[in-house]
């Protein structure tokens, strides 16, 4: 199948005058716009509709416009599958960025790989760049980083012996599977580990176990959804006077709201710079760009800016970057030239691509923050 | 031993969050045979519609109000414009519409508000109150009076008032109720505005607790619907009773047993009260002249 298409697309672009640097540059995209993952698709979709028409006022790349077009898979994979043959078989598109969840982005990638179009996704599973496909890239940290980013910070504190209580949802599952797999290569010594459901209403149980294990020194939350506020107001109704950690899952001014000011001072959690883009440092390199990005998002959709809209930001500047130096819209050309994005940075972090890492963020893409007075502060 | 008195606390409190969802469902069951699907919806527009009223600077109470009453008018539509057309129609498709609608709540909620969680405040703050060695939050106790409230004013509802058995009467034969002169057509719109009442008024109360969003309906729904079959469908003794016996259990297996099997700890349980007693702990034996 990978044969005869190659075959196929080599013949097409032999038949052509001068293959596609024609007319426009079309860039596909299938995201969740609608449906249960609309919290992710939605910003994203909105973010690149902002980036293509800025960059297309601004003149397009290398005098090229560009032509997006969307689809919105509603976070079905079959769907995106679909969306993913009909972007590169009628659309033709150079290079597709999507897929909100892992469902959809592995659904779609024997799509892309046989197809040969570049292709950068926007969910979280290490297993999307783990083992590396060639035409696939992505942009989120993964979990296990947000794990080790916990137990760094905890090794620092000279904290040994912690405990877990992670939600059973797909991100509370997958994210406890991560830390447990990472703990032991920072000294940590999970002696606890207790589990609540997605729509549970109070935690009070899992969390007195928590408190009565000898030895315990702090607690990590893995969570999405109100659980893991609901766990930090239980941590406080029932007094337990330890460091308390949640995950980047819940890394938004919406999850103060929801614990409390008082519950939820001196959690910690790992987040993206974009979050505290008010408090970075002038000279932190993503200070610029997080501002840059925040301040045009608000004021053209007025509604706060996310993390899930960052990625899709970083997917398409890495990606309009890549067509500039690739100096054509040919897809081998822009697939070379996106592995070969060095130092890129964006509102995640700062990507540095290779053969062997299309991810290409490292630790240093997650802050370590803490929740103080109902605001964050940088820890370090 | 303070551990048990926690785990006790805890499982009081969600319990009697069920049980005021599941006294929800027993009017319109009482009322029509029909088990009320979108019933989970009242609680979650309850909820919902006070966050934004509140938001938009309203005191608590008065949000809280407009919020009951815009559900019972929901309520009372749904009655109006999808139960009463489908009058003749089998008690399922009755069900099944009940279905269609709590889809359609949904929807248009997450349209006309949003699709994020949120929540108010406490109605007597977040203070902590130390009871026996454990902890409980004066909202648990609002839920527990509410629940307690509710399930009175429905018991004296259908013993002692004419309309509630009016109400029985009419689930009980339509015809008959209607030949001694009950007017079975306002007998269901009563019983789906109440029932819509004490949906939003548990979302009400509940909400500090369990925060809300679009679609924590379904969720509360089935808990909801778990602890009146427990109980026994249709009898407000029994929606209390199964609601804070689930709760209970849930809160024993997660600190006890462990937190992976407590929502099957649970269903084992009402599966095991089922076998024996297939109309619950205190349904009514059923008994169907031919």
């Amino acid at each position: 199948m990978k044969v005869l298409a190659s075959t196929a697309l080599a013949a097409l672009m032999a038949a052509g005058p001068a293959g596609p640097a024609l007319a426009d540059i079309k860039i596909g995209s299938t995201l969740a716009m609608t449906g249960p993952a609309s919290f992710l698709g939605d910003p994203e979709a909105k973010t690149l509709e902002m980036l293509v028409e800025e960059v297309n006022a601004a003149g397009g790349i290398n005098g090229e416009m560009i032509e997006l077009i969307q689809y919105d898979d509603g976070a079905d994979p079959n769907k995106a599958r679909t969306f993913a043959v009909r972007l590169i078989e009628d659309d033709e598109v150079v290079a597709i960025i999507g897929g909100s969840t892992t469902g959809t982005t592995l659904a779609l990638m024997p799509e892309v790989d046989a197809a040969g179009i570049p292709f950068i996704s926007l969910a979280g599973s290490i297993s999307i760049i783990d083992p590396v496909e060639p035409y696939t890239f992505k942009t989120p940290h993964t979990d296990r980083m947000a794990c080790q980013k916990v137990f760094e910070d905890m090794q620092k504190r000279g904290i040994s012996k912690i405990g877990m209580i992670s939600g059973t949802g797909g991100f509370g599952a997958s994210m406890r599977k991560q830390c447990l797999e990472v703990a032991s290569d920072y000294g940590i010594d999970v002696i606890a580990d207790e589990s609540y459901g997605p729509k549970d209403a109070d935690m009070t149980p899992q969390l007195t176990n928590i408190k009565a294990t000898d030895g315990i020194e702090a607690v990590l939350n893995p969570g999405f959804g109100q659980g893991p506020a609901i766990v930090t107001r239980n941590y406080s109704q029932l007094g337990i006077d330890l460091p308390l950690y949640q995950s980047h899952g819940v890394a938004s001014q919406g999850f103060i709201d929801l614990a409390g000011n008082e519950a939820a001072e001196g959690v910690r959690l790992p987040g993206t710079a974009l979050l505290v883009a008010d408090i970075l440092p002038a000279d932190d390199p993503q200070t610029e760009i997080v501002r840059a990005y925040k301040t045009a998002f608000e004021q053209k959709y007025e509604m706060p800016v996310s993390t899930f809209g960052g990625y899709a930001h970083d997917a398409f500047r890495i990606l309009v970057a890549a067509i500039e130096k690739a100096g054509s819209s040919d897809p081998e050309a822009i697939r070379d030239a996106i592995e070969e994005t060095s130092g890129l940075v964006g509102t995640t972090g700062t990507y540095t691509f290779s053969a062997d890492d299309h991810l290409g963020l490292d630790l240093s893409a997650f802050k370590m923050l803490e929740i103080n007075n109902g605001g964050w502060t940088l820890v370090d | 031993m303070p551990e048990l008195m926690q785990f006790l606390l805890s499982g009081l409190t969600v319990g009697a969050v069920y049980a005021l969802v599941a006294l929800g469902f027993t009017i319109i069951y009482n009322a029509s045979d029909v088990v009320n699907f979108a019933q989970g919806e009242f609680v979650m527009l309850g909820g919902m519609i006070t966050v934004f009223a509140y938001g938009a600077g309203a005191p608590l109470p008065l949000a809280a109000a407009v919020a009951i009453l815009t559900t019972v008018f929901v309520g009372v539509a749904l009655n109006k414009l999808a139960i009463e057309p489908a009058r003749g129609a089998p008690v399922v498709s009755l069900i099944i519409i009940t279905i269609g609608a709590s889809i359609l709540i949904r929807g248009v909620t997450q349209i006309v508000f949003d699709k994020q969680i949120h929540r108010f405040p406490a109605f007597t703050g977040d203070a902590p109150i130390p009871f026996f060695g454990a902890t409980l939050l004066p909202q648990s106790l609002w839920v527990v009076g509410g629940a307690l409230t509710v399930f009175v004013g429905l018991y004296l509802f259908f013993t002692k008032t004419l309309t509630g058995k009016a109400v029985l009467a009419t689930a009980n034969n339509r015809l008959a109720a209607q030949l001694v002169g009950i007017n079975t057509g306002w007998v269901m719109t009563l019983s789906f505005g109440l029932s819509a009442a004490i949906g939003a008024l548990a979302g009400v109360l509940v909400t500090p607790i369990t925060l809300t969003s679009y679609d924590v309906g379904i969720g509360l729904a089935l808990k909801g619907f778990a602890a009146a079959m427990l109980g026994g469908m249709g009898n407000p003794k029994g929606a209390l009773v199964g609601g804070l016996l689930l709760g209970v259990i849930e809160a024993m297996t997660a600190g006890y047993l462990s937190s992976q099997y407590k929502d099957a700890a649970a269903f084992v349980v009402i599966l095991a009260v089922l076998f024996a007693m297939p109309q619950g702990l205190f349904g009514a034996k059923s008994t169907e002249r031919v």
